[in-house]
């Protein structure tokens, strides 16, 4: 919609980009943001704006204003991870698909920020302190909630965004960009999405780039695309998918970026339900919302079935020892020499190197490093990190099985339970709060399927609930065409911020109805 | 079991990231125990998987050089540096023994 406006003259790209900032602003309490690249976002637009009043725009997203989590490599723009390891740290090159944003005429508005190293599940772990849900700020999370007394202080109620791209999301949500990317490699773009209302894609491993994205776990990772709509992240999808020569593990089929077509006839589509997903702490309310859901296909003539992915329950244990042992590899590189944070000590290399760590990382990453270390000690390789590869093939089975069966489209729930309150999330540490957070959204990591949360309706407290859409391999157009008829169908309300003064109420609204 | 101290020794020296405090080890203690719960799953004549596009030839490309010259760009980022080189410091120096260092495994 606002690609049109743009077209059409409506509005240009510097206005935008200059709400935007301005946005970002006075959402600053939010802390989604850890760098802004205000100057370089005026240029960007500015050139945008030539372009479309020669009628020469780059494309759908020429003048877009979009945000980037902050472990993507940005030309000349500080890089942290939200990380004391990286502070300072100013890329040299561009990862791939910020390139490719770019190339496309985007204008990227800043860094979001992150759990460190993009480890956790709240957003709440990184060196710039935590992000805040913009839904602790709605209307509707504010008529729900009720104080316990009236001097406590309404700010201590916020809710997290979950994690790990809750700045990402929380942008998104917030209004102050239209597309952000985020990073996925346990269900964290997915987990955000669901908590802040808005749509969370994770491709199939292997269709995006890598390249440019500071490596968590390099068989799990993926760059994640989160918007206010499914339409939206087929746009985004179409312009980064693709084979990148930088990341062989990029696949070499040819993509063809598609539009999403308006599903009327659900009759020949086969949904699975699949039975292990009700897991052990879901929510009533959620379990009723998948019910509900569930229904919507069958009374809209689609197949629903009842299916079984066995391992599920085992996919938290097989990614603790996959995902620590690839961390203890993959943070080795972070040694002070050639670039980011080192340490004063300069007795020995070894020392430095110790030293630099010690001082530029957190406990949740030298925990995940030095758990990964011992996972892969000669006398625990075959019991641990074997062992869990074989379990990892057995989780991936089970998908391969279900879709073979006739099964098109998974649907399950994202999250165990709206978001919750940040002062009852940090009761628990990083390593308890992912594993129970992430049983619902890891298995899809686990297996490279694309998958997407669709915001779905509203919470008794006022907060988003979301439903996930898993699909086949490198299938992501029959997945998004799915969940656009789910959003449609569900109509999700739009988020009422009260401290927020919307200008163009044309540009920046979706529709708005009823809710589920 | 508990991991025993010279393994903790170990894993510091691998990890170059050293535990800090208690919370640290049993943190660690913690990790292994759900990790065992692995060994529930029968495993029997199943292949490790390393990664999810294994039916694929990986991308190779052409040995051919296409980028480079950016030396500047690259040293920018180092803290200590002499004309071209990144500089560290004396790399035939040990880490002091377990004994030697001021870590808190001395303690255990």
């Amino acid at each position: 919609q606002v690609s049109a406006a743009l077209k059409e003259g409506r509005v240009t790209p510097m206005e935008l980009c200059q709400q935007c900032l301005s946005l970002i602003k006075s959402t600053k309490f939010l802390n989604a943001y850890i760098t802004i690249a205000e100057e370089t976002a005026l240029k960007q637009a500015e050139a945008s704006e030539e372009r479309y009043k020669r009628g020469q725009p780059l494309g759908v997203l020429d003048g877009i204003p979009v945000a980037v989590k902050d472990n993507f490599n940005t030309a000349g723009i500080e890089t942290t991870c939200a990380s004391n390891m990286l502070r300072g740290y100013i890329s040299p090159y561009n990862a791939t698909v910020v390139q490719k944003l770019l190339d496309q005429g985007a204008v990227l508005l800043g860094k979001t920020n992150l759990d460190e190293f993009a480890m956790g599940s709240g957003s709440t772990d990184g060196v710039f302190g935590p992000v805040r849900n913009p839904w602790s700020y709605s209307k509707q999370y504010k008529e729900k909630s009720v104080p316990k007394s009236h001097s406590e202080d309404k700010e201590s109620n916020w809710v997290i965004t979950g994690g790990s791209s809750g700045g990402s999301a929380a942008a998104v949500s917030s209004f102050t960009c239209f597309a952000a990317l985020g990073s996925d490699t346990g269900g964290s773009t997915r987990n955000p999405a669901a908590h802040c209302g808005v749509v969370g894609l994770k491709p199939t491993y292997g269709l995006i780039s890598r390249h440019g994205l500071i490596p968590l776990v390099n068989s799990m990772d993926v760059p994640g695309i989160l918007t206010r709509c499914v339409d939206d992240a087929a746009v985004v999808l179409g312009s980064l998918a693709g084979h990148d020569p930088k990341d062989s593990t990029t696949i070499q089929d040819n993509f063809k970026p598609f539009e999403l077509p308006s599903l009327t006839d659900v009759s020949k589509l086969s949904i699975g339900i699949p039975k292990e997903y009700h897991a052990p702490g879901l929510s009533g309310e959620i379990l009723a919302l998948w019910s509900k859901a569930a229904d919507l296909f069958r009374n809209a003539g689609a197949k629903v079935v009842e299916v079984s992915l066995p391992h599920t329950c085992y996919s938290i244990v097989c990614y603790h020892v996959l995902c620590t042992a690839e961390v203890a590899s993959n943070m080795a590189r972070f040694d002070g020499l050639e670039y980011g944070h080192r340490s004063d000590m300069n007795e020995s290399t070894e020392s430095m190197y110790a030293a630099t760590r010690r001082e530029g990382f957190n406990d949740v990453v030298r925990g995940r490093i030095l758990s990964g270390n011992y996972f892969l000690l000669k006398q625990n390789y075959e019991k641990y990190f074997v062992k869990a590869q074989k379990v990892r093939r057995l989780i991936a089975n089970d998908f391969v099985k279900v879709f073979q069966s006739g099964v098109d489209v998974l649907l399950t729930p994202t999250t165990l339970s709206d978001a919750a309150p940040y002062k009852e999330f940090i009761k628990e540490d990083n390593r308890t709060r992912s594993a129970q957070n992430d049983i619902l959204t890891q298995a899809a990591n686990m297996a490279g399927l694309p998958a997407i949360n669709v915001p779905t309706a509203l919470s008794e407290r006022g907060l988003p609930l979301g439903l996930q859409f898993i699909g086949r391999s490198f299938q992501e157009q029959q997945l998004l065409t799915v969940a656009k008829w789910f959003e449609k169908q569900v109509q999700f309300p739009m988020i009422q911020l009260e401290e927020v003064k919307r200008h163009d109420h044309d540009v920046f609204q979706h529709e708005k109805s009823a809710s589920f | 079991q508990k991991v025993s101290v010279e393994v903790l020794d170990h894993l510091e020296h691998l990890a170059l990231v050293d535990f800090r405090d208690s919370e640290g080890v049993e943190r660690l203690q913690n990790a292994i125990q759900f990790a065992d719960q692995l060994h529930e799953v029968n495993t029997d004549a199943v292949e490790p998987m390393d990664s999810v596009l294994e039916d694929r030839c990986l991308y190779l490309r052409e040995d051919d050089v296409t980028e480079g010259n950016c030396t500047k760009e690259l040293l920018e980022n180092a803290r200590e540096k002499v004309e071209e080189y990144f500089v560290a410091p004396p790399g035939n120096i040990p880490l002091p023994k377990l004994e030697e260092r001021d870590t808190f495994l001395q303690g255990s």
